[in-house]
């Protein structure tokens, strides 16, 4: 039995039927990593208590205990969550040594219900980029294609799942993290509605927007994950209270009835007409599912991403201000305090990150804040406005992840304006807090393309009900790299 | 947009950032092109919009004020972490410096 093609539902099937045990498939992991990480750099470190914690599952097991809902299912972790004990860099050179403290709420989590933590993923440093290139530890490689990008920030978490180590991963969505990756690396990726997963723990790029998410590989597997991670957390003050909003354990495969809105804005110039092609084709798929297809329009879509940029890098420049060499990680001195933050911060962020932290504190900065931060946020407004206004007709909104599938390795690595396009499509869900899901629907040059789900605040079952409807009439999904 | 030399060092000096002589032009592009795109957003009359301020719906949050002492372990994590220490304090630098003028 080849374990790493499981998903994890399947997975979990086997593990309570006594067919597989937690050892097994945590060593079957562990194995793949060893053998397959040197090439895609995806895991930046491996827990090296995931075996003992996997044979503890199976004594539990044994015995008759309540094991929890995702025993012995082993997970990789986005390296800005934090889990007491481990190394946790963010990618970042500033961060090198530092150990977490405690358990972040998603580890918390995920240890209560029985999921293995099998280690830590490379991203794009402090979450910032498109492509995990930015990362200090080395670029993640794409498994359909290594000289090809995985998309970012979350990269190895995308790459963890599409090249079989894990059958689950966790990454974070400020302005698409998730799910640009999961579309360029061919794997489902689920941003929830802001405020349903608890933010304690993870480091902090854009407080308003980040929003940790599941790596699966099938839409049914991001609905577990998802039950198992959100909640009310009183130590994130913008959790939500979560009544009325529960997911159902068994989602409806079906679309009938429903109404599917395709933004105009969306499908404009800019986008690669074999991505195109590709999305309207599973578009089509919906339809014959019994989904009505409407066109709408979000017409600020196109002031969405000059929105998001300054928006992120103004929340970015004054999170990363912690960052001084003093408390935690790296450490530069100087001739004074002020020459000892400027060498720790100079050296220890590569430069994406200051060039975001610099365009941050232009942005906030007397004589311009008004004319970009606050023009911004009232843009803002209007973004979440004519969603709203969208949802009165529609009850989700399909568009492509991604303009275009994974591009070469260093293609846009110095231009940024041009990496910043990238996210085009799905900044626009984290400015409008709602939730958005990846889901894989077909190739381009066989690399793999995204479908992106929009759905109303909290209403997440809406995007897997249409994911899951699709899923089960396709077969992308089942396709692997070699 | 142009940025001169001048502009980055400042905007470099208020985020607390040493860049390197060689890497200035550089910042000076980037942030000049980053800012000319998001120009667009001018285009906008938004005069009658109010700002977007509570991403997640905007109720106050509140605790009771008590203490939450750390326990010892993730004390002496924390501790293992700093920079620079002695015994268990941290070790910084002066903030204010003694003038004799």
């Amino acid at each position: 039995m080849d374990v790493l093609i499981l998903t994890m539902k399947e997975a979990s099937e086997k593990l309570a039927s006594g067919e597989l045990t937690a050892e097994a498939l945590t060593q079957s992991c562990l194995e793949a990593i060893e053998s397959g990480n040197e090439r895609l750099n995806a895991f930046l470190e491996v827990s090296q208590t995931a075996l003992d914690e996997a044979r503890e599952i199976d004594v539990r097991r044994a015995k008759g205990e309540d094991v929890g809902p995702l025993a012995g299912i082993p997970v990789g972790l986005k390296d800005n969550m934090l889990v007491q004990g481990w190394g946790s860099t963010s990618g970042s050179q500033i961060l090198e040594g530092h150990k977490g403290i405690y358990d972040g709420a998603i580890a918390q989590r995920l240890k209560k219900a029985g999921a293995i933590l099998i280690g830590r993923t490379n991203m794009d440093e402090f979450a910032m980029g498109s492509s995990t290139e930015n990362s200090h530890y080395g670029p993640t490689m794409n498994p359909w294609d290594i000289t090809k990008v995985p998309g970012g920030s979350s990269g190895g978490s995308a790459v963890a799942v599409s090249a079989g180590f894990v059958p689950v991963a966790l990454g974070s969505d400020t302005g698409g993290s998730i799910r640009q990756p999961a579309s360029l690396s061919g794997v489902v990726g689920l941003k929830p509605t802001y405020g349903r997963v608890s933010r304690y723990g993870l480091m902090a790029l854009a407080s308003s927007l980040d929003q940790i998410g599941p790596f699966t590989r099938t839409v049914e597997d991001a609905a577990i994950m998802l039950q198992a991670i959100e909640g009310y957390d009183p130590k994130d003050s913008t959790s939500a209270q979560l009544s009325n909003t529960t997911i159902p354990s068994l989602i409806e495969k079906s679309v009938e009835g429903m109404t599917l809105g395709i933004p105009k804005e969306y499908f404009g110039s800019g986008m690669d007409p074999k991505v195109r092609e590709v999305v309207m084709e599973a578009v089509q798929e919906l339809e014959r599912a019994g989904a009505v297809i409407k066109e709408i329009s979000l017409p600020h879509a196109e002031y969405a991403l000059a929105a998001y940029y300054i928006i992120q890098p103004a929340e970015a420049s004054s999170n990363l201000g912690r960052f001084d060499g003093l408390r935690y990680g790296y450490h530069s001195g100087g001739e004074n305090l002020q020459e000892t933050y400027e060498r720790t911060r100079g050296e220890g962020f590569g430069t994406e990150v200051k060039r975001r932290i610099m365009l941050g504190s232009y942005t906030l900065s007397a004589g311009y804040y008004d004319a970009y931060y606050r023009k911004a946020l009232k843009v803002r407004t209007l973004i979440k406005q004519d969603f709203d206004e969208a949802f009165k007709d529609v009850d989700a909104i399909l568009s492509p992840t991604s303009p275009t599938v994974a591009w070469n390795i260093g293609e846009k690595f110095n231009d940024p304006l041009s990496m910043y396009l990238a996210d085009i499509y799905t900044v626009t869900a984290n400015l409008a807090t709602i939730p958005g899901m990846s889901v894989p629907c077909g190739f381009v040059d066989g690399l793999p393309v995204g479908l992106q789900i929009l759905a109303k605040p909290f209403d997440e079952y809406t995007l897997f009900k249409v994911g899951a409807t699709y899923q089960d009439r396709t077969s992308w999904h089942t396709q692997t790299p070699t | 947009m142009k940025f001169s030399k001048e502009d980055v060092l400042q905007i470099a000096k208020l985020s607390r950032l040493h860049i390197e002589e060689d890497e200035l032009e550089q910042y000076q592009e980037d942030l000049g092109s980053i800012l000319g795109y998001v120009e667009k957003l001018q285009e906008l009359n938004t005069d009658d919009v109010l700002e977007f301020q509570h991403a997640a719906g905007g109720a106050n949050v509140f605790r009771e004020d008590v203490i939450d002492v750390c326990d010892e372990d993730t004390r002496r994590r924390a501790i293992e972490n700093f920079s620079e220490k002695e015994g268990d304090l941290l070790k910084v630098q002066a903030v204010f410096t003694n003038r004799t003028e």
